[in-house]
């Protein structure tokens, strides 16, 4: 350790900077450019001015935000042509593509990091904000706009201002289906949506380290909902051990070499941060959302909150329209809210011990509502095929679909109607993000496998208790 | 891109908080080519009832800030998804700048790109100016990039905006040309990083 400590946000930052301007501005080197359907502005730009992709072998495409994801789905032309451009404009520029029927397809940010092309030290950007998902490998990974997409076609840089360094502590222990999800909505809930604005968030903790890469991912998912353009976890022996075998990563001898660059990647312990928060681990509850922003959450076992207690008029204002969106009253007890459907996907919790923990409450129970599972990946869909994690799924009344974005966004034509009420893994609970008038709670993959058996939201814990 | 220097025109009191860019434009219009323009796609679902016709309760809707091309925001606004076409939305009516006490990060580099002005406020400066008779009117305000200060009637406030973007926005400089005068300095970076990080490049 030298006489300047250093975060691991530093480390990364300064191992990628190119030149820094007057205005201090910084051109960095990107190591990984993950490109899909919504790219298309960006490589329409390219064409526009006779460019070339500048480094074909360091991007890759995958399609996910317009695949279909049921099976049987009739989707129109716009979808299909959405995803043939994508597959079009990367053999166009010599890119290697997931495309659909590839078995490595599926969502960008579950398929890279289980090909190791996420790798811990790495600068990773995409046009999509929940790029931060591959901060839990200790790589410095933003999402980025379909101008600075260009940007990284034409040159492989991006241009960034440093960020503020902020260190968020989980410690102690997570109580009983209390996981990821739980922790990053709880801070969000606590702090706000907007409380690292500006920031890179380095989440640390007895709490995070017990975390899987699986859990990390999905907490560093979540990073976005916190305003900050990314969030990561440095890299441990859990690190190690996902990565290890994967077939982008090195090989052999060189991935135990790089496996001591990674591990040295961590903050020394004498780093300073701009800002520290800290949440202790045991008082979090499974937690729902209830309103129309991923802030307006609650635990599980918590009542409807009353705007009239709100001293802030906009806020109340803003409490209220949200509890009419949604249909709600204050003062009602969350667990009495009754849902229309059920949906298990997205890059937030679509991994292989996402599904087992749905299927986990699911199994010999029966879903009083719809419910659809979206793997995230090919990858996620053989394994949990080969786990029998289907046939339970199918068994309590879920439909199976193949892997992608899905009902998280509804882009691909799979929605939750107007007006109807769905329990969802996901990551959004804004206002017709699963579709136009459409409801979102959102909550961990055993909190919705719970509501799906009881038709309504439910304390996961009176499930597990009956198992055990 | 054309340089920003003062802009006088009405300004739109939105007054919303979190405005998320899947209120900005709804997801099921982003296949849309840029070419076709995006005006119409400008808080599509909040600004019409759920029949489809335009909600006459609706700011934006209000005629008095048809030819507004500052949008006055509470706190987070552009939070959310990547979309630069939250940005094409605003462009494509018309609008320069956002005034807000905070941005969503990705939303604000966007806006930049295109030469949208995100620039922040004091939250009680916002407060004012969202309920200042002469805005409320449909008066125009004054945002000067240089003074990086906004005026309404007599009152001047202060905004902030990072010094890079606000370069950027002075020269209307472009991104790529300038990288690519750098090109001997990434030739040098990728060198002496082979040698700290030969594990960069992915197997194959």
């Amino acid at each position: 350790m030298g006489a300047n400590p250093q975060t691991i946000i530093d480390k990364l930052w300064d191992g990628h900077v190119i030149t820094t301007r007057d205005d201090g501005d910084c051109l960095l080197w990107v190591d990984r450019h993950l490109v899909h359907e919504g790219s298309h502005h960006g490589f329409a730009q390219v064409r526009y001015r006779d460019a070339m992709v500048a480094r074909p072998d360091l991007t890759f495409g995958t399609a996910d935000h317009y695949v279909a994801t049921r099976r049987g789905a009739i989707q129109d032309q716009d979808c299909i042509r959405m995803v043939r451009q994508l597959m079009q404009n990367c053999t166009d520029n010599g890119i290697v593509c997931f495309g659909d029927g590839d078995p490595r397809q599926g969502i960008a940010h579950v398929v890279a990091p289980e090909l190791g092309l996420t790798l811990p030290g790495l600068l990773i950007v995409c046009g999509d904000s929940h790029t931060s998902t591959h901060g839990a490998l200790g790589a410095y990974a933003f999402g980025i706009g379909a101008s600075e997409v260009a940007h990284v076609l034409m040159t492989q840089c991006v241009w960034q201002s440093r960020p503020r360094r902020m260190r968020v502590r989980v410690e102690g222990t997570t109580g009983l289906g209390v996981g990821a999800k739980d922790i990053a909505l709880a801070l969000i809930a606590k702090y706000g949506t907007g409380y690292a604005q500006g920031c890179a968030i380095e989440y640390t903790g007895a709490a995070v380290r017990a975390l899987s890469v699986e859990g990390r991912l999905t907490l560093c998912n979540l990073s976005i909902e916190s305003g900050s353009r990314l969030g990561l976890v440095a890299p441990d022996d859990k690190t190690i051990a996902y990565l290890r075998g994967a077939p982008y990563a090195p090989q052999g001898e060189a991935f135990e070499r790089a496996a001591q660059d990674w591990l040295a990647l961590a903050s020394d312990d004498d780093a300073q941060f701009d800002h520290e928060i800290s949440l202790h681990a045991a008082d979090i509850a499974p937690i729902v959302t209830w309103g129309v922003s991923p802030e307006q959450a609650a635990p599980i076992d918590a009542r409807v909150p009353d705007p009239a207690g709100l001293s802030d008029s906009a806020k109340a204002e803003a409490w209220r329209d949200a509890l009419e969106y949604m249909g709600l009253q204050a003062g009602q007890k969350i667990s009495d809210i009754r849902i229309d459907r059920a949906f298990i996907g997205s890059c937030t919790n679509s991994r292989i011990e996402d599904l087992r923990a749905a299927a986990a409450i699911l199994k010999d129970r029966k879903s009083q509502v719809p419910g659809l599972v979206s793997p995230g990946s090919r990858l996620v869909q053989q394994q949990a095929e080969s786990e029998g994690l289907d046939r339970i799924f199918i068994a309590a009344g879920f439909e199976w679909g193949g892997p992608g974005c899905s009902m998280c966004v509804g882009m691909n034509g799979d929605v939750v109607l107007a007006g109807e009420r769905c329990a969802s893994t996901t990551n959004r609970n804004f206002k017709g993000r699963q579709g136009k008038g459409s409801r979102t709670h959102i909550m961990s993959p055993a909190m919705v496998a719970a509501a799906a058996i009881a038709g309504r939201l439910c304390d996961v814990r009176e499930l597990m208790r009956e198992i055990v | 891109m054309v340089p920003f220097t003062i802009l006088t025109a009405p300004a739109c009191p939105l007054g919303l908080e979190n405005v998320d860019t899947d209120q900005l434009i709804p997801a099921r219009f982003m296949q849309t080519p840029r070419a076709q323009g995006y005006r119409g796609f400008l808080l599509h679902d909040l600004r019409r009832t759920e029949s489809g016709s335009m909600r006459v309760d609706f700011v934006l809707n209000d005629p008095r800030y048809a030819a507004a091309a500052v949008m006055i925001a509470r706190n987070n606004f552009g939070c959310g998804s990547s979309r630069e076409a939250a940005v094409y939305v605003l462009a494509d009516a018309g609008f320069l700048c956002v005034l807000a006490p905070g941005f969503g990060d990705i939303f604000a580099s966007n806006a930049i790109q295109n030469g949208l002005l995100p620039a922040r406020m004091a939250a009680c400066d916002i407060e004012a100016l969202l309920h200042d008779p002469s805005v409320l009117a449909g008066a125009p305000i004054t945002i000067d990039l240089t003074e990086q200060s906004v005026s309404c009637g007599n009152k001047t406030y202060a905004f902030d905006l990072r010094a890079d973007f606000r370069q950027r926005l002075l020269n209307g400089w472009d991104a790529i040309d300038m990288t690519r005068s750098y090109a001997k300095d990434i030739e040098a970076f990728l060198v002496r990083d082979r040698a700290a990080r030969p594990w960069r490049d992915p197997v194959r």
